[in-house]
């Protein structure tokens, strides 16, 4: 189709602005990736916010990463928490899923408007602390997987799935001879497989990005995830993580980076693993937002 | 197919003789649950996961009726003599702080919705008629990155461009000739700078939901249009965005629906005692005054006033839904 001069216009115009609008997307992280590679020396020659740096240099990460720091530490806190948290969400998740599947389930719908009334309804932030306080998970790395276990959103998105699974596919294993749980490993949960990767990967991010629970929840700094050393060095910088060997080494340095550049590095080092696997992962978010329905 | 033998029963007995059928019916249920008893083995613990950790702080909300001291025993929680009734939600009525926090909770969800409910809109818009593929993709691509930072980051990175030592605002600025401010410290931009950066978060993702119900779009209409003489803006103008008005309409809804969360994250992370009159919502005036403040009975009255009234306006966010011939969430 050959197309008039007006069409063109129209799209010369249209990539125009969208390419400012992904600018404005783009720019605030970019820069922050390259505040982080500034050197104290630059810094003082050229200021602070430069769209690239002439010499990068990588001491800013040569000090949040050193042996021992806290970050290192809170990395591995984070990936546990993301792991056991994506694990046990899961394991608890499918087979409650599975059974809301089952329609000539007895009580379907009760337990069904059980589950979906805490969507609309919370004790909130109060009650949640005290529950969590009464059952002396304060200051436990439990605190950060147990009240969040399930999503139930999430729950009643891989409900919906597993209910377009044909119920004759059942009949036929039982009549085969295989016993319930048989059905449930065997012939669902491979079916199901899409789902349960799509919403395992979903607590995964959810997992990594959480962090207001362990604010409230955990005072010992050696358990605190990534995002809440990032939080402190924010707000107040390294220094009060300065008894952790490893950023103690700052003023050993000849040419120590300036504050802003250790932010800086700081949310580049928290935001990367989530940054590294967007490119795979965004369709599976994508999709989740096409399904939702509660209904059936 | 042929219906499951109990539900033939079921539906039998009730036809015949509905009285009997009562009778029957336990047995009936008793028969199903005992065969579905590997069903309920596996329900069991996933829904003590709600009983212990969704409901349990719902009974929890007693303490907003009493004088709640957290070093008495649970049992202090069920005593009446500890029954206050509503002293605290009317302390919090008659507070200085009441009208402050509602005030803000509801500016900065209405600003949120007035500039950024259109913009997602616009770029779907601006997206669906983008004809290079590989171009569209990286808008996309681009554009729904920032949703996927945790509100940590997200502040980081306003915090990074705003700070007067040296943010890429100010430098700009100095560059300009004008003088270094501290943004996030000024109650006159605070909410702007909110209303920013939700917008840098959220936009292109919740542009999502638009670029899908305009694929659901038939091309004939396009085809027709053309035929027509419809230039490119007028079909934008005249299919696309009445075609997606349904889904606007519901969106708009439920977002209305739930406006009092104003982003209470994202504030706890920006805010400063200086910005408080302008920024401080219910949510961080819980925080501070009910956990920080450890006035939990407090807290926990102030708390349980915005669920029930989120839960009021969910519900009448659904009607209209439903009212319009939309599904509803339930």
């Amino acid at each position: 189709m050959k197309l008039s001069r007006g069409e063109k216009l129209f799209d010369w115009i249209n990539i125009f602005v969208l390419a400012i609008l992904t600018l404005f997307f783009l720019i605030p992280f970019l820069s922050v990736v390259s505040t982080s590679l500034v050197s104290g020396r630059e810094y003082a020659l050229r200021g602070l916010f430069i769209l690239y740096p002439y010499r990068p240099v990588l001491s800013s990460y040569d000090m949040l990463l050193g042996q021992g720091s806290i970050v290192v530490n809170a990395y591995i806190v984070t990936s546990a928490r993301v792991v056991v948290g994506t694990g046990l969400g899961l394991a608890f998740t499918f087979p409650l899923a599975y059974v809301l599947s089952k329609r000539r389930l007895y009580g379907r719908v009760p337990i069904t408007m059980f589950i979906f009334f805490t969507m609309l309804f919370h004790g909130g932030l109060i009650p949640n602390f005290v529950l969590v306080e009464k059952i002396r998970l304060l200051d436990s790395f439990w605190a950060m997987i147990w009240p969040v276990l399930i999503n139930p959103w999430w729950l009643l998105i891989m409900r919906n799935f597993m209910l377009a699974i044909p119920e004759e596919l059942e009949e036929a294993a039982i009549m085969d001879g295989a016993s319930p749980l048989v059905v449930l490993l065997r012939v669902y949960l491979p079916l199901s497989m899409p789902v349960i990767a799509t919403i395992g990967l979903w607590y995964a991010v959810f997992h990594w990005n959480q962090w207001f629970d362990a604010a409230i929840y955990i005072n010992d700094p050696k358990k605190l995830p990534l995002q809440l050393i990032l939080r402190g060095i924010l707000e107040y910088g390294t220094g009060q993580y300065s008894d952790y060997s490893g950023l103690a080494e700052m003023t050993e340095l000849t040419d120590p980076p300036p504050a802003e550049s250790l932010k800086a590095a700081m949310i580049v080092i928290t935001t990367l693993p989530i940054l590294m696997i967007y490119p795979f992962i965004q369709r599976y978010f994508v999709r989740g937002i096409m399904l939702g329905s509660i209904k059936g | 197919m042929q219906q499951p033998l109990g539900e033939q029963i079921r539906v039998r007995l009730e036809q015949d003789a509905p009285v009997f059928a009562e009778k029957k019916g336990f047995q009936e249920a008793w028969r199903q649950i005992k065969r579905d008893r590997f069903l309920y083995a596996l329900a069991a613990l996933p829904l003590l996961y709600f009983v212990v950790f969704r409901y349990l702080p719902m009974v929890g909300l007693i303490i907003a009726f009493q004088d709640y001291d957290p070093f008495l025993g649970i049992g202090a929680m069920f005593s009446l003599d500890n029954f206050v009734g509503f002293k605290h939600f009317t302390n919090f009525f008659d507070s200085i702080f009441f009208w402050n926090v509602v005030r803000n909770t509801v500016l900065i969800s209405f600003y949120k919705l007035l500039f950024g409910f259109p913009l997602p809109i616009i770029l779907a818009l601006l997206i669906n008629e983008v004809r290079i593929t590989v171009f569209q993709r990286t808008v996309q691509t681009i554009s729904y990155l920032p949703h996927f930072f945790s509100m940590v980051v997200a502040a980081g990175i306003v915090r990074a461009m705003l700070t007067p030592q040296g943010g890429l605002l100010n430098q700009a600025i100095v560059a300009f000739g004008g003088e270094a401010q501290a943004f996030l410290t000024d109650p006159n931009l605070f909410r702007s700078i909110l209303v920013t950066m939700d917008i840098w978060q959220q936009a292109g993702w919740n542009s999502i939901i638009f670029l899908a119900a305009m694929a659901t779009i038939n091309p004939e209409m396009y085809e027709a249009a053309a035929m027509d003489g419809a230039n490119r803006f007028q079909r934008m103008w005249y299919v696309t965005l009445p075609s997606i008005s349904f889904a606007i309409v519901i969106i708009l809804i439920f977002r209305i629906g739930g406006m009092l969360d104003a982003g209470f994250e994202q504030i706890l992370l920006l805010y400063s005692p200086s910005v408080y009159s302008v920024s401080d919502i219910i949510d961080t005036y819980v925080y501070r005054a009910g956990l920080i403040g450890r006035q939990y009975s407090f807290g926990a009255a102030v708390g349980l006033f915005k669920s029930v009234l989120a839960l009021i306006l969910m519900y009448m966010a659904n009607k209209v839904a439903q009212y319009l011939g939309q599904e509803g969430l339930w």
